[in-house]
């Protein structure tokens, strides 16, 4: 079966490419991976702008209340709920599987395309049709939907809640659009991991960055029917009136038509998605980040085989942890003691990584490079976030800290800013690569302090909010006497500082619009990596990526400074013979 | 264990594991039996978590009023559509031995009879849809109706889904494609009928036990 699956790509290589005559039909109605996971990422980084701009503008109202004139709660609450669920599912989803999943897994590969590229193709027309209704959302009579991203029933379609004229139908219905999209991308990933893999590519050979992406998509494929199905209710319950999740109301001194519902069962079915969600973002980023350190540190990754299991066996365990969202709905308490041990039981795999991250750099050649920043950064703010993760799985602490900024603080910690730590260093690493180009480094840095830094500064002191008990998602605190004048001066500090992040992010956008016209080339394989992608006859790759003949593969991606080597990486096509290699192992 | 093999290798090691330079490129698979096997396990989840979905439903209702599920009737009629799609996947599957056989009149008559059965299973979800219907069972007025609607809605759009690429084979056996492509897609189709139909019988027993 390995076997078979190894050269399973050689059959693919018969079928004819489609190739494109028309500017049109290179660019626009592409079937190439790579011009698809570059419309991934401007799509998906272009939508998150929008969420960054939202959080900037309640954050003035959380930081100075009162001093945007047009910020009622509605507009509050509708804006917190869009930034939420635009950084989950439209910008980090979208960005690491349908951007680097389409970019990475045929080029680190060794295979000349997705398997079905005009499948692949339609699930970028697809998801950008997701993305328009989500955007279409704002300018419907009532404005988008301010349920929470969590989207709960019954709030979420009852009067009172803004949005929940049109702006909820509108969200429903780009998720499930969504979903279709990532389905048809989904099969794509899997099924080229599968058998698209080059001669010798087995799966051990593989780098983290696809192990990682594999994983994950196989969770969201997974994850995404629950929330599918979710929505498809939700919207009858919402349009057609039957109540699957919504139990009899009384709304304004008037019996609603709905009866013996249960909002718990879209709960149930909301975390069933919502925590696989967790790490469909975060394996993605655990594997690039493991190659990003390797390469820049001149290593091989520590504990290679490690670092697969590790990310399987996460993989596996998010799907039984769902319930640790819901330890206050108000469910069985042994119900809610089992889910504490099995969140406790991830700490365990991902520790492993974190330990194999640091024994990486260990004694390794470091080279601050701008990516090896975004890299370490990384580690610092994933041990941080993963700290106070082991604090909320267990019920008697998150009880009390529920709802308090605290858990705010957590999540944009562990999957908020360490994944999009990881999106600038793969950016940063691959940029080369997708442009041809080199960006300038020293902005690239300038970049990375205030990102890191800041985000820092924004989100620590939000634990100290959370202890005080200051909850979240209150428009307005007033005077209250549990809430000192420091924590209300704090507030006023976050924002400040997420304004300067935010507006630190021109940075970025500059260095790489005026990089890709005026950076000096920058050559086949820049950072001296040995993954198949760096080694691609012409840099962008060309249609096909490899020009007749496909590489063979001879070894894992790690084969950084081995001793006796004349260079201090080996490429992965490079045969056994070419070099010697005497390594203890 | 070929699995485990593969999880176990020490990747660290260059050897010229899986390197053979003589293969018969012809003699590989296409990739889209396993896309479809890979789909087929997102549709199970998604099929899965309704009816977990249903059968958790039906243990809530009004406080202190006891439950408020009442079981949707099951028209006979159900029978005979459920017999009729077993017939269209019979079908189907004699259409792909006489595929792989490469006797393209049988799988002509075989893929129209599968089409011809698989509509008609599609008509007689509508006529059980409209009798409810008129006998007072609506989308609203019971959980268990809002279920029943709502499942053999979802399973019927996967049927429509399959009966277009149903159209497209049959498109090509009418166009004189090369059996060897034709027995491929009569092949995934199969598989997708099959697959549909488990999920029918599935569904069938929920609603008939509950």
């Amino acid at each position: 079966m390995g076997f078979m699956m190894a050269y399973a790509t050689l059959a693919d290589d018969l079928k004819e490419l489609h190739h494109p005559k028309t500017w049109v039909g290179k660019y626009v109605w592409s079937q190439d991976h790579k011009i698809i996971a570059v419309q991934y990422m401007v799509t998906a980084i272009g939508t998150g702008l929008i969420a960054l701009v939202l959080s900037d503008l309640f954050r003035l109202q959380i930081g100075f209340p009162g001093s945007l004139s047009f910020m009622t709660p509605e507009l509050y609450y509708q804006f917190i709920t869009m930034h939420g669920m635009i950084m989950v599912i439209y910008l980090l989803t979208a960005l690491f599987l349908g951007g680097f999943g389409n970019y990475l897994i045929p080029l680190m590969l060794g295979a000349r395309d997705m398997v079905f590229p005009f499948v692949n193709m339609m699930s970028y027309w697809v998801f950008l049709l997701a993305v328009l209704v989500l955007v279409a959302s704002f300018f419907v009579p009532g404005g988008p939907t301010g349920a929470g991203w969590t989207l709960y029933p019954p709030q979420a379609i009852l009067s009172g809640t803004p949005g929940h004229e049109w702006g909820i139908v509108f969200m429903l219905a780009s998720l499930a659009i969504f979903i279709i999209a990532f389905t048809m991308g989904g099969l794509n990933y899997v099924v080229t991991v599968l058998q698209a893999r080059t001669r010798g590519m087995t799966l051990m050979r593989m780098p983290l960055s696809v192990w990682g992406i594999f994983v994950a998509t196989i969770l969201a494929l997974l994850a995404f029917p629950a929330l599918f199905v979710g929505a498809v209710m939700m919207m009858l319950d919402r349009i057609l009136g039957t109540s699957f999740f919504m139990p009899a109301i009384v709304s304004m001194g008037q019996h609603l038509g709905y009866s013996g519902g249960s909002p718990i069962l879209f709960q149930h079915l909301f975390w069933f998605f919502g925590h696989p969600e967790v790490y469909i973002v975060a394996l993605p980023a655990f594997g690039i980040v493991s190659d990003l350190l390797s390469v820049h540190a001149r290593k091989n990754i520590f504990g290679y085989r490690m670092m697969v299991w590790a990310i399987v066996i996460i993989g596996g365990l998010s799907f039984v942890v769902w319930a640790h969202h819901m330890y206050v709905s108000g469910m069985n308490p042994y119900f809610g003691f089992l889910f504490a041990t099995s969140t406790l039981i991830i700490a365990v795999p991902t520790a492993i990584k974190v330990y194999n991250w640091v024994l990486t750099l260990w004694r390794g050649n470091i080279h601050f490079t701008v990516p090896m920043l975004f890299a370490i950064a990384f580690i610092f703010t994933f041990i941080n976030g993963g700290l106070t993760g082991l604090f909320l799985g267990n019920v008697s602490v998150d009880v009390p800290l529920s709802g308090t900024y605290f858990v705010v603080a957590h999540f944009h910690m562990v999957m908020g800013v360490s994944p999009i730590l990881v999106v600038f260093g793969a950016l940063y690493h691959w940029y080369p690569k997708i442009t041809g180009r080199m960006y300038n480094e020293k902005l690239g840095k300038l970049h990375f302090w205030f990102t890191f830094i800041g985000t820092y500064l924004i989100y620590f002191p939000m634990h100290y909010l959370g202890f005080l008990g200051m909850p979240r998602r209150y428009y307005e605190y007033g005077q209250t006497a549990f809430i000192p004048d420091s924590a209300h001066m704090l507030n006023a500090f976050i924002t400040v500082v997420a304004l300067v992040v935010g507006v630190s992010q021109l940075i970025f956008f500059y260095n790489m619009i005026w990089s890709y016209f005026y950076g000096p080339k920058a050559g086949g394989n820049p950072w001296k990596a040995t993954t198949l992608e760096w080694q691609t006859p012409d840099t962008p790759p060309a249609h096909g990526n490899w020009g007749p003949k496909l590489p063979t593969v001879y070894r894992w991606a790690y084969d950084y400074s081995v001793p006796g080597a004349p260079d201090d990486f080996i490429p992965q096509n490079v045969p056994a013979d070419a070099t010697s290699r005497h390594h203890r192992t | 264990m070929g699995i485990i093999r593969q999880l176990t290798e020490k990747p660290w090691l260059v050897t010229d594991r899986g390197i053979v330079e003589d293969i018969d490129e012809s003699a590989f698979p296409s990739a889209a039996p396993t896309g479809l096997r890979v789909y087929f396990a997102v549709a199970t989840v998604m099929f899965t978590l309704i009816a977990a979905m249903y059968l958790m439903r039906m243990g809530v209702g009004h406080p202190g009023e006891g439950l408020d599920w009442r079981s949707t009737p099951k028209p006979w009629l159900l029978w005979v559509n459920t017999a009729i799609l077993i017939l269209s996947s019979v079908s189907f599957e004699r259409t792909r031995a006489a595929a792989r056989l490469g006797q393209m009149h049988r799988v002509a008559v075989g893929l129209l009879t599968a089409g011809f059965f698989a509509f008609a299973f599609l008509a007689g979800q509508l006529i059980v849809w409209w009798q409810l219907a008129d006998a007072g069972y609506f989308l609203t007025t019971n959980p268990a109706n809002s279920f029943f609607y709502l499942i053999t809605t979802l399973h019927g759009l996967h049927l429509l889904g399959g009966l277009v690429a149903w159209g497209r084979t049959t498109y090509k056996v009418w166009d004189g494609v090369e059996p060897a492509k034709v027995s491929l897609s009569v092949g995934l189709c199969a598989s997708y009928w099959h697959f549909l139909l488990v999920v029918w019988l599935a569904f069938f027993y929920l609603l008939l036990v509950t």
